[in-house]
């Protein structure tokens, strides 16, 4: 048995920005290698496990994308001991003034990423957010050891250490989206004495939060015949309460709209209620803002879904999760799977025409 | 011209003893109005070597470490046990509290913390909405303290409530030359203060204020002057460093002091005009032991000395820093030997002190 916030825990400790996702990955596929019958890399580096139908033969497939990528920042410049950097992935510049981060250079540094302070400022500017270039890491070495130990390139990653919330909660810096790629796992663990009648390939993608490079590629090369981004959504919160955000700690959300294909919308929402799992229909009119939005048009199109953990404070260092909405949608996900037969392509389609 | 004294002769040394002991100071929560964490470990480490030990009115720790002089000069030393912090205000259910800001923090520095809350220090976080939802003309300003809360969880299970008192869950660390911590200003003072208490010089009356409430207005440090009535006071806190390179890449004249720049001894602040005779008194004890010192730019802020120098009939007083850049955020940074040098010259000023250092200027 996998002890979900033990691992979660430990895949939140590990770097892995978009692009440099090794660290990470090494632990999923220790993860992962005895629940799956094969594991590979992706020619980019996305993560493949393969579980595989029980009889001989071809069998149509199943694949499962949580993207394992995490953002952060990249030293663009040293000047005088003072480290200069951008960003990787969406950063909200409003949340990053007295964070610490790990700066990844020959070894790992810890700093201090603040910002110009107001005084040394043109004074129209006091008050205002800070811009990425009035931003800046402090390592606290001597300027010859910072020059010596970092270069340009570098990767900067939020030091904040997870912590274990009430409620069964756990807050901390890329549970977007190593939450989904620890749902996938429990997943593969649920699967694990099922024979199923259809291939499964788990894969931890790469650069969602850059390009979705990873779904864009790992879709093409094992073309499956259904394809389900397993990503975090917006949880209701503080300042959050729209029509965007869905309850903590009530479930996953389905997603309906133009990213997904609407007969497996409907097969999650019923697979769902017959397992009687709390849940949400999300609607995403436009987008999905995940890997679906790349597997969709991958080779000649793929039929995708949109399965999803609420998920409160995203893109800050202490991003927050239910530990049950990731079990829940493990097991939807196992359910969907193990309810597959070798004909169910057409049945569900069949089901949503009209 | 005297010659210069071995600087490391008969010195108090920061060892790994003492980097413990502040280690604790910093990782312990004592936010202005609360300063019970602080405190006990102020107590327990001044036990051995104190005179006499007072709890006051107000939770300041008074001690007393007494001379073997006939008529002793009574020197005051303070340093404030408080931090900035926050206060639950109003439980908004599941977890969910609104709260408010204790001492001077820039609402910038609150979005994405983790927090402790509590007397069991109950992991919580700041969070704020995500920037997929922001609209385009809320990115243009920072996010609004009113629309912050802290968030523990939704089975929190009455563990805290309104009136309990939160801050900046970070876990002391050291790295080469540098500390790394929350509330360095003010737990550098505590800590120096406690080995001062330790190592007392026996030629004065030592009376050393552990205050409370400096961050809501000097409020410990306003009483235990008027208790310990003391001839002459040092204020022992940390000052901001703001030694960064200037965006327009002038020369910064703004920096306040400077980290790597040993005490920064206080000339003028928005409180206090130190004591000329200190001040002198002060420069003196570094050269002559070539301790490194700078000045603190005279300017906006204040210490402690802001109204003990007020008190009675006036105290004749004078603030000494250890740098430190951060200061009010999540976490500070402080160079080890500019602790060290603060040490040093505080050490040296209590041994080398003498009335007639408090004569008036004749010129």
């Amino acid at each position: 048995m996998i002890e979900l916030s033990a691992f979660l825990k430990e895949l939140l400790s590990l770097p892995g920005l978009s692009g440099y996702e090794d660290p990470v990955r090494d632990v999923i596929a220790d993860k992962w290698r005895p629940l799956v019958d094969e594991l590979s890399l992706s020619k980019l580096g996305s993560l493949h496990g393969l579980r595989r139908a029980a009889a001989p033969g071809s069998h149509p497939s199943i694949l499962l994308a949580a993207h394992m990528d995490a953002i952060g920042l990249m030293v663009t410049g040293i000047a005088d001991g003072w480290i200069k950097v951008t960003q990787v992935g969406g950063l909200d510049m409003r949340i990053l003034p007295g964070q610490m981060v790990t700066v990844l250079g020959q070894r790992d540094l810890p700093g201090i990423l603040q910002m110009i302070p107001d005084r040394l400022k043109d004074k129209s500017k006091a008050g205002n957010p800070p811009k990425i270039t009035d931003l800046f890491v402090d390592v606290g070495l001597a300027a010859r050891e910072v020059t010596r130990s970092v270069k340009i390139g570098d990767l900067v990653s939020f030091a904040q250490l997870p912590l274990e919330m009430t409620g069964g909660t756990l807050a901390g810096h890329s549970l977007d989206n190593r939450a989904s790629v620890a749902a996938l796992t429990l997943c593969l663990e649920e699967l694990r004495p099922f024979n199923l009648a259809w291939d499964v390939w788990a894969v931890a993608t790469i650069q969602e939060e850059e390009t979705l490079l990873g779904a864009r590629t790992s879709s093409f090369d094992l073309h499956p015949d259904i394809a389900v981004a397993v990503d975090v959504t917006f949880a209701k919160g503080p300042g959050s309460n729209d029509h965007h955000t869905f309850p903590l700690g009530k479930g996953p959300t389905i997603g309906v709209g133009s990213n997904m294909h609407p007969a497996l919308t409907t097969r999650f929402k019923k697979t769902a209620d017959e397992m009687d799992l709390p849940y949400a229909m999300e609607t995403m009119p436009k987008y999905s803002g995940t890997d679906a939005m790349a597997m969709q048009v991958t080779a000649e199109g793929i039929p995708c879904a949109v399965i999803s953990i609420p998920l409160r404070y995203m893109h800050t260092p202490v991003e927050m999760v239910a530990l049950k909405d990731i079990q829940r949608t493990a097991r939807l996900l196992a359910r969907f799977i193990t309810q597959l037969e070798p004909d169910s392509m057409e049945i569900i389609f069949a089901e949503s025409r009209v | 011209m005297s010659p210069k004294i071995n600087p490391n002769s008969g010195m108090l040394t920061i060892g790994p003893a003492q980097i413990a002991l502040l280690e604790r100071l910093s990782n312990a929560v004592a936010v202005s109005g609360n300063e019970d964490e602080v405190r006990a470990i102020v107590l327990e480490s001044v036990k051995p070597q104190a005179d006499d030990i007072r709890v006051d009115a107000m939770g300041n720790v008074l001690v007393t470490c007494h001379s073997k002089a006939a008529h002793p000069l009574r020197v005051m030393l303070d340093a404030h046990m408080d931090e900035v912090g926050f206060m639950l205000v109003e439980d908004e259910g599941e977890g969910i509290y609104a709260f408010e800001v204790l001492g001077g923090v820039d609402e910038r520095q609150l979005p994405g913390k983790a927090i402790w809350v509590g007397k069991d220090h109950l992991p919580g976080v700041i969070g704020a909405k995500p920037v997929h939802l922001a609209e385009g003309s809320e990115m243009h300003s920072a996010i609004p303290l009113k629309s912050l809360r802290i968030d523990i969880g939704p089975a929190n299970g009455g563990k805290v409530s309104p009136g309990d008192y939160g801050t900046f869950a970070t876990k002391f660390q050291k790295s080469g030359p540098s500390l790394f911590g929350k509330a360095l200003d003010d737990r550098l003072g505590v800590a120096t203060l406690i080995e001062l208490v330790k190592h007392h010089p026996d030629n004065i009356e030592l009376l050393v204020a552990f205050t409370v409430q400096e961050e809501l207005g000097l409020r410990g440090a306003k009483v235990a002057a008027v208790a310990l009535h003391p001839d002459l006071a040092f204020a022992i806190d940390s000052t901001p460093a703001f030694d960064f390179p200037r965006p327009d890449e002038k020369e910064n004249t703004q920096y306040n002091c400077r980290l790597d720049g040993g005490p920064a001894i206080y000339i003028a602040d928005a409180g206090t005009l130190s004591d000329p005779r200190l001040i002198r008194f002060l420069t003196q004890t570094a050269e002559k032991y070539a301790i490194p010192y700078h000045f603190r730019q005279p300017g906006g802020g204040g210490t402690n000395a802001g109204v003990i120098h007020k008190a009675l009939g006036g105290i004749p007083s004078v603030s000494i820093s250890v740098p430190g850049r951060y200061a009010h955020t999540a976490v500070l940074m402080a160079r080890l030997a500019d602790w060290q040098n603060t040490l040093r010259l505080v050490y040296t000023a209590l041994q080398d002190i003498t009335p007639e250092v408090l004569i008036p200027d004749r010129n």
